[in-house]
């Protein structure tokens, strides 16, 4: 998608962070991912590290924790587990499927001295 | 830059501002940076502490420790849209965010549309392309407000920039305002600018499968207009087709035919338009007699007391 704006998104929000809660270097982000949100993990850790260089999360380690992709059939009335936006419904075959879970895009928690 | 699409910061202009009126920061370290925004929106900017902590390297640093932080990674472009949203509401202006691929025809269709609305309701316009004031020139020759915001580089308009333009617009109370985002089925998906809806033009002259190849702005949009309907008999392009796709990734997502060029389907287009915009101003005539009601009661307390 655009993790580059993503990723200044994250610098953004650990900078806040600093701010308020008064830490001077950022060893490690945990970010939860959802695998409907559209990112793509390799180029987030790539984008993440070009705009972290020189600031208060220089060097710091990203760790991914994905969510799972969940939908809502109508059809069958039923959550499904999805794996694409578009899928389709794994016990019908329809598509009439509305995503539920699984498009979070969200800074978890720091490690930081 | 961004790898995707190319876009970074640093480059936005919106029409009328002057880079030279910039002002410039010393940070605690000594570090300098020059600002040329100008500040015509009303809200707060937070300048993040990039410089401050970043140096302090000193002995004797605390132990390792986690923070929680569970935020949205868009939080901050979320808040300015919130932001946005309520400035709207506020005055019964109906947004709408209207996004699709280059050439989709959306600035022809936005300037037949105002024609259409001339003398029952009012438009004004934000524009958004990397380059050039060349689509705000086109809707201000309609004889409508428009402002250009230019993203230099970046692919999509955020609620920030958004912000800023509606400060320099003249928009009138009750009225519509159209946000032309930059021509992209990609990033825009994920900015909320504090828009109504997001509205999807894709046009008959594209793959009828572009839903399913760019999911996130079909399923981000409330309507989907199918534009240059005209051409249809010269295309193999399947209408039911290009509809089931898109219901594929968005189960309730409306669907107007139209063309800019020959009319088609703009009375439904227009109805659409009316009906949203008619909400938004019964939402405000709402809060602003409950407005009034509070403060006849506040009045009326006062006036007991104040004897």
């Amino acid at each position: 998608m655009h993790e580059m704006s993503l990723a200044e998104g994250v610098l953004q929000l650990i900078e806040d962070a600093a701010h308020h809660q008064e830490f001077a270097k950022v060893t490690k982000v945990w970010l939860e991912i959802g695998q409907l949100s559209g990112v793509e993990i390799e180029a987030m850790k790539f984008c993440f590290d070009a705009v972290t260089r020189d600031s208060i999360a220089d060097g710091a380690r990203l760790e991914i924790i994905t969510a799972p992709g969940t939908g809502w059939c109508l059809e069958c009335s039923t959550t499904v587990s999805m794996t694409e936006v578009y899928g389709e419904c794994p016990q019908c075959g329809g598509y009439q499927v509305q995503v539920t879970g699984g498009t979070e895009m969200r800074v978890k928690e720091l490690e930081v001295v | 830059m961004c790898t995707t699409c190319g876009c970074g910061d640093g480059e936005v202009k919106i029409d009328g501002d002057d880079p030279s009126h910039g002002h410039e920061h010393v940070h605690a370290d000594g570090t300098r940076h020059s600002h040329g925004h100008e500040h015509a929106g009303d809200h707060a900017h937070d300048h993040g502490s990039r410089y401050a902590p970043a140096h302090s390297h000193a002995p004797g640093l605390g132990a390792r420790r986690m923070v929680q932080i569970e935020q949205d990674i868009l939080a901050k472009n979320n808040a300015y849209a919130a932001e946005n949203r309520q400035r709207l509401a506020d005055r019964g202006i109906f947004t709408l965010n209207l996004v699709s691929s280059p050439g989709s025809g959306k600035t022809t269709l936005l300037v037949k549309t105002i024609e259409l609305l001339k003398g029952r309701q009012r438009v004004a316009v934000i524009e958004g392309d990397q380059q050039t004031s060349q689509d705000a020139e086109r809707i201000r020759a309609t004889g409508a407000p428009a402002i250009q915001i230019n993203t230099g580089k970046g692919c999509h308009l955020d609620a920030h920039m958004v912000g800023h333009a509606m400060g320099k617009l003249a928009l009138a109370d009750d009225s519509l305002l159209m946000i032309e985002n930059v021509g992209n089925l990609v990033c825009p998906a994920a900015f909320d600018l504090g828009e109504a809806h997001k509205v999807v033009i894709l046009s008959v002259t594209e793959g009828e499968d572009k839903p399913i190849k760019y999911p996130d702005m079909f399923r981000a949009a409330t309507l989907m207009l199918m534009n240059k309907c005209d051409l249809l008999p010269h295309l193999t392009f399947s209408v039911p087709r290009a509809i089931e796709f898109a219901r594929r990734v968005n189960p309730g997502i409306e669907v107007i035919e139209v063309s800019a060029t020959t009319g088609q389907g703009m009375d439904a287009w227009l109805a659409w338009l009316e009906g949203g915009a008619a909400a938004a101003r019964g939402q405000r005539q709402d809060s602003v007699s409950s407005l009034k009601h509070r403060v006849a009661e506040l009045e009326a307390q006062l006036a007991a007391r104040d004897v």
